[in-house]
């Protein structure tokens, strides 16, 4: 009986230990860096850094915004710091804090980034974390198979749609591959590349004319993408697997090919389309919620991510580029090599063409990506016709968007009241 | 007395507290989202998922895989319990061989037959290497919904006919062997005197089985989201997807209610169809 007691009490009290220890850490709820491996890298190289210890949980976006409604319901929480896409932040604007009185310690932050963080309240509403984009990314292999004269920094959807129609006749089965599965990006592809260089819009033209050529241009580009197309997620297995040569996806997405085998690859920019080379920048932000336990350990944390050595530990760990000034060292791995200067030929074309992530649109942003997949799944994967699919999008679109009264964002014109649907 | 009479009772409150907690009570929040938004009741949330571009395709898939799938695992199951149940050593391994499968999470069964289906998968592998086909076949793509569908059955018969199977074997033990040798002593034949005796004897397991089975088989997910992603859209799939792609749990709560309802109906007629007549209790 003795024993027992002791056993109860011994329990009891290594319960009280570990619950004070987890208590003092900042929990750091995120939904970036979620693979395991990029979470591990971000625990001990990235975050084992910050005095008093964070705890950080990856989560995807549905189950992370639901327990931020939560805490925020209940009006107290466990969550110090949050990380998310800019998008995510946007829809919770009311309930975080200002972080314009955080001690950044001299770090320079991208001012557009910063000035996007403010959400059009004045106050700080979050600070830029980490910026990302797509790219394209191609085996050596396939290089042969290019038609004259494509230059792959100035490549345009017609040379891509008939490089990958070579690729295909030539080497027996189709070898351009595309991140349509379920937890693929495609509808990042279609909001920010596709429509746009069309258009010139992503939300305004989307029924146009120039929209249907778009679409029609990438339905023929399909017959020569490979059909497990529909199953991939992250681009960088099938083209490790050489299951397909040309891939479009996020850098992140991409790296472990180019790191894996940096000789076998070569990065390139999204193709251009009439309307110019649309391009989707991704920023992430950190921002703590209005129920942050203990808001000075909060927003040393946030200050501890935008130093420039934390950032650069988080590019090696996540592959997210930085979004402070900071000087990269010659020891990057091969993804930064390969992908930094297909990012920068892409944001610096003459005809660069950036659509930013939609904003504004609160926790409809799932059924706005929706919009956009339905429209691919119903042209492309069903055959429908296009011009009465993007009629009927283009009213869910509307709908979604005269409900959220969400202004226009680029590569559309400023709007009064909720961005139209023309 | 009255303490003898009142133990029962007792014994059942922390279950029936349990599951008034945890089953009722969030039950009754999510009926009540299905019939509201925005504060207002409305069937606007039926509407939104049955005008769905997707939902026709959802709720047929769903059926036929139950239709499928179920028959399928009813006559497995039977020859297995049988097996089971005739042999006289190696009995218990042979069970615990059988219900292997329902050790594992039905998601991880889903990435098994993944392993097994996809375009570098296991198939495959043998499918090249033994010369049938020049490069590794597609079973998993988007235009061979057949395929995925083929996939999904195997998988799932694969995983969960066990616990139909044990069900029955619980039953069948509970079978006296006295009829079965009455019949063998007037010349029934092994198949009569299983599909006259043991059958209608087992009529209370077969329908504890079934009715279990066909309630999960309206749940399937993890083993569809596994190996086919989109391409092939059931119910519970798509609950899923409207509460956490598309945030509406309105239209999600609706598209429970409606899997409830499927699984209600399902279970009040095999309640009639396999009920033991007043009569032959015993």
């Amino acid at each position: 009986m003795k024993t027992m007691m002791k056993l109860i009490s011994g329990a009891a009290l290594a319960m009280a230990l570990g619950a004070g220890a987890a208590h003092a850490q900042v929990l750091f709820w995120s939904t970036q860096a979620k693979p395991v491996e990029e979470t591990q890298k971000m625990r001990d190289q990235v975050l084992s850094g910050f005095e008093g210890g964070v705890d950080y949980q990856p989560q995807d976006d549905g189950p992370w915004l639901t327990r931020v409604q939560a805490e925020l319901q209940a009006g107290s929480g466990t969550i110090g710091v949050l990380g998310a896409l800019h998008g995510s932040l946007s829809s919770l604007a009311a309930d975080l804090v200002d972080l314009s009185d955080v001690d950044l310690g001299g770090a320079k932050v991208n001012e557009a980034y910063r000035e996007l963080a403010t959400l059009d309240t004045g106050e700080q509403k979050y600070l830029p974390w980490m910026q990302a984009t797509y790219i394209m990314a191609a085996n050596k292999k396939a290089l042969e198979f290019l038609p004259e004269g494509t230059d792959l920094d100035t490549i345009t959807y017609d040379q891509l749609t008939a490089w990958s129609k070579n690729l295909a006749e030539k080497t027996g089965s189709p070898k351009f591959g595309f991140p349509g599965g379920p937890d693929g990006l495609k509808h990042r592809f279609f909001q920010g590349f596709l429509v746009p260089s069309y258009t010139k819009s992503m939300v305004t033209k989307f029924r146009s004319a120039e929209a249907e050529a778009g679409w029609n241009k990438f339905k023929e580009l399909w017959q020569y993408t490979n059909p497990n197309s529909t199953n991939y997620a992250f681009m960088q297995q099938p083209l490790l697997t050489e299951e397909v040569w040309v891939a479009f996806d996020h850098v992140a997405r991409l790296a472990d090919a180019f790191n894996q085998k940096p000789d076998d690859f070569v990065a390139f920019p999204a193709p251009a389309g009439p309307a110019g080379r649309g391009f989707m920048p991704v920023v992430a932000g950190v921002a703590i919620p209005k129920t942050a336990p203990d808001m000075d350990k909060a927003k040393a944390l946030v200050a501890y991510m935008l130093k420039p050595e934390t950032q650069i530990a988080t590019l090696r760990a996540t592959n997210f580029f930085p979004v402070v000034e900071v000087t990269l060292p010659d020891d990057m791995p091969n993804s930064v090599k390969l992908s930094a200067p297909a990012v920068a030929a892409m944001t610096g074309a003459e005809d660069a063409l950036p659509a930013l992530l939609p904003i504004g649109l609160g926790d409809l942003g799932g059924k706005f990506n929706q919009v956009y997949t339905d429209t691919y799944e119903r042209i492309v994967l069903g055959g429908q016709d296009v011009r009465a699919v993007l009629d009927e999008q283009a009213d869910v679109l509307r709908g979604l968007l005269e409900q959220a009264k969400a202004p226009c964002w680029a590569p559309d014109a400023p709007s009064q009241g909720a961005c139209p649907v023309e | 007395m009255t303490r003898s009479k009142a133990l029962p009772y007792l014994l059942l409150a922390p279950a029936t507290l349990f599951l008034c907690v945890f089953f009722l009570y969030p039950f009754v929040l999510v009926a009540h989202e299905a019939v509201t938004r925005d504060g207002a009741y409305t069937f606007a949330n039926f509407r939104t998922m049955a005008e769905h571009w997707k939902f026709p395709a959802t709720f047929w898939n769903t059926m036929l895989l139950a239709i499928v799938v179920v028959p399928l695992q009813l006559v497995l199951a039977l020859t297995m319990a049988s097996i089971v149940s005739r042999v006289e050593s190696g009995r218990g391994a042979i069970l615990y061989i059988f219900a292997i499968p329902l050790g594992i999470s039905d998601l991880a069964a889903g990435l098994i037959w993944l392993a097994i289906f996809e375009q570098s998968g296991f198939l495959n592998t043998w499918l090249v290497g033994l010369g049938v086909a020049d490069q590794p076949v597609m079973f998993l793509g988007y235009q061979s919904k057949l395929s995925i569908f083929v996939a999904v059955v195997l998988a799932e018969v694969w995983r969960a006919t066990a616990i139909m199977m044990v069900i029955l074997v619980a039953g069948m033990g509970l079978i006296p062997k006295e009829y079965g040798e009455a019949a063998e002593v007037f010349g029934a034949s092994a198949w009569k005197r299983f599909t006259r005796v043991t059958l209608p004897l087992l009529r209370p397991s077969l329908q504890t089985a079934i009715i279990l089975r066909v309630i999960l088989a309206f749940e399937v997910f993890a083993v569809v989201a596994a190996l086919g992603g989109t391409n092939l859209p059931v119910l519970m799939g798509e609950t899923y997807h409207w509460q956490f792609a598309l945030q509406d749990r309105n239209v999600a709560a609706a598209y429970a209610m409606l899997i409830l309802a499927i699984s209600i109906g399902f279970t009040l007629f095999f309640l009639y169809a396999l009920r033991v007549p007043k009569e032959a209790r015993p």
